[in-house]
């Protein structure tokens, strides 16, 4: 009888792919719950048509490059996430192009272009957003304020009609309903906080405006919804942490230097710098911290690389925010630690076992079985 | 090294980079004791079961051999004899596929057992310690005893190189799921495996003795802790479970914090590793000398019913083995086209870093620990073949596990772009093969499979360029050589040349006879080729031949004389040569075409003016010349047109000797080839008795001198024509040098 013959190892921890790809949309989704909760169905809308687009895209893709397995390719969820995290950061009403332009360019262009899964050098999403924002910028400024402070009231079907057509069934304009309570067309707190800052208000005036509105603490000067939002992609963030599925060092690494530049120039003047849980909490920070950087693919690999690529991350996305031409810079912040990555990859490889310092450090590690020796110490 | 005690001692412990922890299924077998099995009808025993060479043969087809006899034997330290497990017949001596990855087939020694399990004579040894180390080192050499935790590397040799060692390590880490061969043996024999150390410890006089375990073999810790509680230096280091703790350099770096140096060996940092099977060996070998016959091997997996350790006996094929333990074949289901169904995987070794082997009769070897069937539930992807294989999406998992600190996924990408500096540079060579990355990859990318194929193409690689190397050198060693053969032999001829310069400087004042003794020689050894090529011939057609150039002396010197007179001269020789041809006309085309060669240099050479200075050398070169004539009258034309004209002085002398000489040959060609071949030697003669002849020359003496000459060669050329085939070869090689000069 002639056995079935295998390379070693036999093993395996039945871990893949799709698993995992699985599991980051599932950690998503509290995110985009809150999206709904504070700003209605439009994100959903959205999330939908460019997961559409990104199928059928990397579908008519897979095909001509007549890949084998298509199917399994097709669902091992890494089209769908980015097109997800691309629905997830286009403006609710949006026109419906938006995003399918978007989506076509993230599969298409960004990502089998240049190889297809595990390939491609920028991160799809992130690449299409700032392609749209730069193609289409009044489109992807188009924001909405929050449910509760809007003039007009959108309904499903209402959103759906809007991105569709760009009005309301009643007429309403895309610019209308952008028109909040008190009469002044609405943007990202981030974009208000910008340009109050460049007509010479003070943090504390620019927070008085409606957006600011804060539901439990008025002082923070946290702008209303934007920091739910960012408190569940926070959670889904460390649900992943939790899971291994993500490394913790780009996120954290990435968190601390934005507290700390904002920290920095909040000492100095508190006056003309929004404060750190602000930087922290508005704009796409959590989902770029926990969902975009930590992409592995267009990450670094190593330990210290990931370190080095997080903390230049929140230097970039804090300097882009305080000094650049766009109100948010986690965007680019990512596609230029993108193109970062294999560099710094580069440069912190590990040092390899019997390479170099062979020597034992005085002080081991200590990894103690025995528990009451420990303590002893 | 102190301080490294000290954490010992308080049970800290290093930490080698990753690891992973893999379901480890011990309990499947750990509860049961070691059991023995019945003897199989047959063993199968490679010669060969371990790192190094295999020994010689010992015994033959129908030879009976008893338990404990040693079948094979060798004078290489690198090999280590094999011996019969059981009592038996030789029933087969042929290549049989062993315990290899890649299924090999090598020679194998079949015994036929006979059931009555007889021990040839043994010694049991009641003191080692009366031992001498060297005694001892033998009686491990000759137990056949090679490491048992995986490589097999012989352990007489681990043994008996002793540079200061510090530590002794025991490796009982079995750190890979599913085996517990050694926790059970720990057990069942911690008294012989310390007697072993002990052993051991007298051999190496290491400074520490470190038992590494893992903590999840609890009853095999109290054992050895028992055993081992009177020894002071012997210390019992309870790791945590981690795998690959078991790896040589891992156990080494989480004990004493040293890291083996990429390309040595522990020993060289002072540190030994010994596997605590070969422990056991050591004992058994050296106190009750019984070799190396039997080991323990797990037998686990969920597609055996009743998975156990047992005792088995190298040579048994595994179909025994997996007889005794139930071994299920998962229902074939005919309608699945899965083959893998039809073929369950068994393998050898643990499920991490064992192999799937080829059959059933693959017998258990030194090295085999663990036989592992596994359900398809329980370890689908031992089924699938890499079916599951994806793009590598760079999550770095691998390199978080990698106990090596390596790359994986970027050796990975090196390896499928075949580039082989950048996996150079990677360090893929300190790659330990663990299988821990393939076992985390969450794209299922059988890495390791990956490095294997990379490692063995720079293997072949490397040898290949060590091949060319050689060549390489071979090659500009032998152009040198020519090089200075070349340089040797042009200046042999400068310095035969200048010889003979000096000798016809010598005579200048007398440069006509000096000519003429030239043409007497030439003419010598002409007969000589000529008694040569027709030996049965008359004298008289001797003397023909021979007057001739006795006719063409007076010439020259009369050409030496009188230069007006060489037109005339010419015409006599051509006329000479007429008649010649016209008594010959039964002489082939070659010889026509010889003398039609000479006839246009004659007119050249009878038109240019002659200038008296260079008489000899030219004439002797020409001479030589000849030599390939021989071989190819036509095709020499032009060669020998040219030097001809070089010796415009000797124009009539060479003229009448080419011309009779060409005759001649072709006749001797004509008549008798190897008589030719002989003739060539005797040519190579020439310069010698020319050189006497010119010392004694007296222009009356010539016809005696001829007739003298005649019966020399001939006698020379008889002598010769038997032993000298090599002077012709040499000849044959000479032969283009004059003409290379010129």
């Amino acid at each position: 009888m002639a056995f079935w013959i295998a390379s070693s190892p036999h093993n395996h921890n039945q871990a893949e792919t799709s698993a995992l790809m699985r599991l980051v949309i599932y950690a998503l989704l509290p995110g985009i719950l809150a999206q709904w909760y504070f700003f209605g169905w439009g994100n959903i809308i959205h999330i939908t048509l460019a997961v559409a687009t990104a199928m059928a895209c990397e579908f008519i893709v897979l095909s001509l490059r007549s890949k084998k397995q298509i199917r399994k390719q097709l669902f091992d969820g890494s089209a769908i996430l980015s097109a997800v995290l691309l629905g997830i950061c286009i403006p609710a009403i949006a026109p419906w192009w938006i995003s399918v332009i978007g989506a076509a360019f993230a599969i298409v262009i960004v990502k089998q272009l240049y190889g297809g899964l595990g390939h491609n050098p920028f991160n799809p999403a992130m690449a299409a957003y700032v392609m749209l924002l730069i193609s289409f910028p009044i489109q992807m400024t188009s924001w909405l304020p929050p449910t509760a402070l809007m003039n007009i009231g959108l309904d499903f079907s209402n959103t759906l009609m809007t991105i569709f057509t760009g009005f309301t069934a009643e007429g309403y304009s895309v610019e209308q309903l952008r028109t909040s309570i008190d009469g002044f067309t609405m943007a990202t707190p981030l974009d208000t906080l910008k340009t109050d800052l460049g007509l010479g208000h003070t943090v504390y005036e620019t927070t008085q405006n409606s957006i600011f509105t804060n539901s439990y603490d008025f002082s923070l000067g946290l702008a209303y919804g934007w920091e739910w939002i960012n408190l569940t992609f926070l959670a889904g963030g460390l649900l992943l942490i939790a899971k291994r599925a993500i490394a913790w060092h780009t996120p954290i690494s990435f968190l601390l230097s934005l507290f700390v530049c904002s920290f920095i120039a909040y000492s100095v003047s508190p006056d003309s710098s929004a404060s750190t849980m602000f930087h922290w909490l508005t704009g796409g920070c959590m989902l770029g911290a926990f969902f975009i950087l930590t992409d592995p693919v267009t990450g670094a690999t190593s330990i210290k690389g990931r370190l080095i690529i997080g903390a230049i991350a929140g230097l970039l996305v804090y300097l882009i925010r305080t000094f650049g031409g766009y109100p948010d810079g986690v965007a680019f912040a990512v596609l230029l630690c993108n193109m970062a990555a294999p560099l710094v990859d580069q440069y912190t490889r590990p040092r390899t076992y019997g390479h170099g310092n062979t020597v034992a450090k005085p002080a081991p590690s200590s990894e103690s079985v025995n528990k009451q020796t420990e303590t002893k110490q | 090294m102190e301080s490294i005690i000290e954490c010992i001692t308080q049970n800290k412990f290093w930490q080698f980079h990753g690891g992973i922890h893999p379901p480890e299924q011990k309990a499947l077998t750990s509860g049961k004791p070691i059991k023995l099995l019945p003897l199989p009808k047959q063993l199968i025993l490679p010669l060969q079961q371990h790192i190094g060479r295999q020994g010689d043969l010992l015994v033959k087809v129908g030879d009976k051999v008893l338990k404990g006899q040693a079948l094979t034997q060798s004078f290489n330290p690198m090999a280590v004899p094999v011996h019969a497990p059981t009592s038996g017949t030789i029933s087969a001596i042929k290549k049989s596929p062993i315990a290899h990855p890649s299924g090999l087939s090598e020679l194998c020694l079949f015994i036929e057992v006979d059931f009555e399990d007889t021990w040839i004579k043994r010694e049991i040894c009641q003191d080692y310690r009366q031992l001498s180390n060297q005694e001892i080192i033998n009686k491990i050499a000759d137990a056949g005893i090679a490491g048992m935790g995986g490589a097999g590397f012989p352990t007489h040799i681990k043994v008996s190189t002793t540079p200061d060692i510090n530590f002794l390590i025991i490796n009982a880490a079995e750190c890979e799921p599913y085996i517990t061969a050694d926790d059970l043996l720990m057990c069942e024999q911690s008294e012989a495996i310390i007697d072993g150390i002990k052993i051991l410890d007298k051999l190496l006089k290491p400074a520490f003795i470190l038992i590494g375990i893992e903590n999840n073999k609890p009853q095999a810790i109290k054992a050895l802790q028992q055993a081992t509680s009177a020894i002071e230096k012997v210390k019992v280091c309870v790791l945590p479970t981690k795998y690959p703790t078991g790896g040589e350099k891992q156990l080494i770096k989480m004990l004493t914090g040293k890291e083996v140096k990429s390309g040595s060996l522990p020993i060289h940092s002072g540190i030994v590793v010994q596997n605590v099977a070969t422990c056991f060996a050591i004992s058994d070998a050296v106190i009750n000398d019984i070799p190396l016959i039997k080991r323990v091997v797990t037998l686990t997996g969920q597609a055996l019913s009743k998975p156990q350790n047992v005792w088995a006996l190298l040579g048994t094929p595994v179909h025994h083995l997996l007889e005794h333990t139930g071994f299920i074949r998962e229902n074939e289901d005919v309608t699945q086209a899965n083959a893998s169904v039809t073929n369950p995987p068994v393998i050898m070794g643990g499920p991490l870093m064992g192999f799937s082997i080829l059959n059933e009769l693959v017998p258990v070897v030194k090295t085999s620990n663990c036989i592992l069937a596994p359900s398809k539930a329980e370890m689908p992807s031992a089924f699938d073949n890499n079916a599951n294989e994806v793009e590598c999406i760079r999550c770095g998992q691998c390199s978080d596990v990698c106990p090596s600190q390596l790359l994986p996924q970027e050796l990975q990408w090196s390896a499928k772009a075949k580039d082989h500096q950048q996996l150079a540079k990677l360090n893929l060579f300190d790659c330990i093969d663990c299988g821990a990355c393939a076992y985390v990859c969450p794209s299922q990318i059988p890495l390791v499979q990956y490095y294997r194929i990379a490692k063995a193409e720079i293997r072949q690689q490397q040898q290949l360029d060590v091949k060319a190397e050689k060549a390489k050198i071979r090659f500009e060693a032998r152009k040198l050589r020519l090089e200075k053969e070349k340089i040797a032999r042009e200046e042999k001829h400068k310095k035969a040349a200048a010889a003979r310069k000096a000798v016809m400087n010598k005579k200048s004042a007398d440069g006509s006879s000096a000519s003429s003794a030239v043409a007497a020689a030439l003419a010598r050894v002409k007969a000589k080729k000529a008694a040569n090529a027709k030996p049965e011939q008359t004298n008289e057609n001797q003397q023909k031949t021979q007057a001739k150039p006795l006719e063409n002396n007076d010439n020259v010197q009369e050409t030496a004389s009188d230069v007006q007179d060489e037109k005339s001269q010419v015409k006599a020789a051509i006329a000479r040569a007429k008649a010649k041809r016209l008594a010959k006309k039964t002489q082939s085309e070659t010889n026509k075409a010889a003398e039609e060669s000479s006839a246009p240099v004659k007119t050249e050479g009878s038109t240019l003016d002659t200038e008296k200075v260079p008489t000899e050398e030219p004439a002797i070169e020409t001479d030589e010349k000849t030599a390939p004539a021989i071989e190819k009258p036509i095709t020499n034309k032009l060669e020998k047109e040219p030097a001809l004209v070089q010796s415009p002085d000797d124009k009539k002398a060479k003229i009448a000797a080419a011309v009779a000489k060409a005759k001649e040959k072709a006749k001797a060609r004509k008549s008798k080839s190897l008589a030719e071949e002989n003739s060539s030697p005797a040519d190579n003669e020439k310069i010698k008795p020319a050189v006497d002849s010119e010392d004694s020359k007296k222009q009356d003496d010539k016809k005696a001198k001829i007739a003298a000459a005649v019966a020399k060669a001939k006698a020379k050329a008889k002598a010769k024509a038997q032993q000298n085939l090599a002077k012709k070869k040499e000849q044959q090689q000479d032969s283009p040098k004059p003409s290379n000069e010129e």
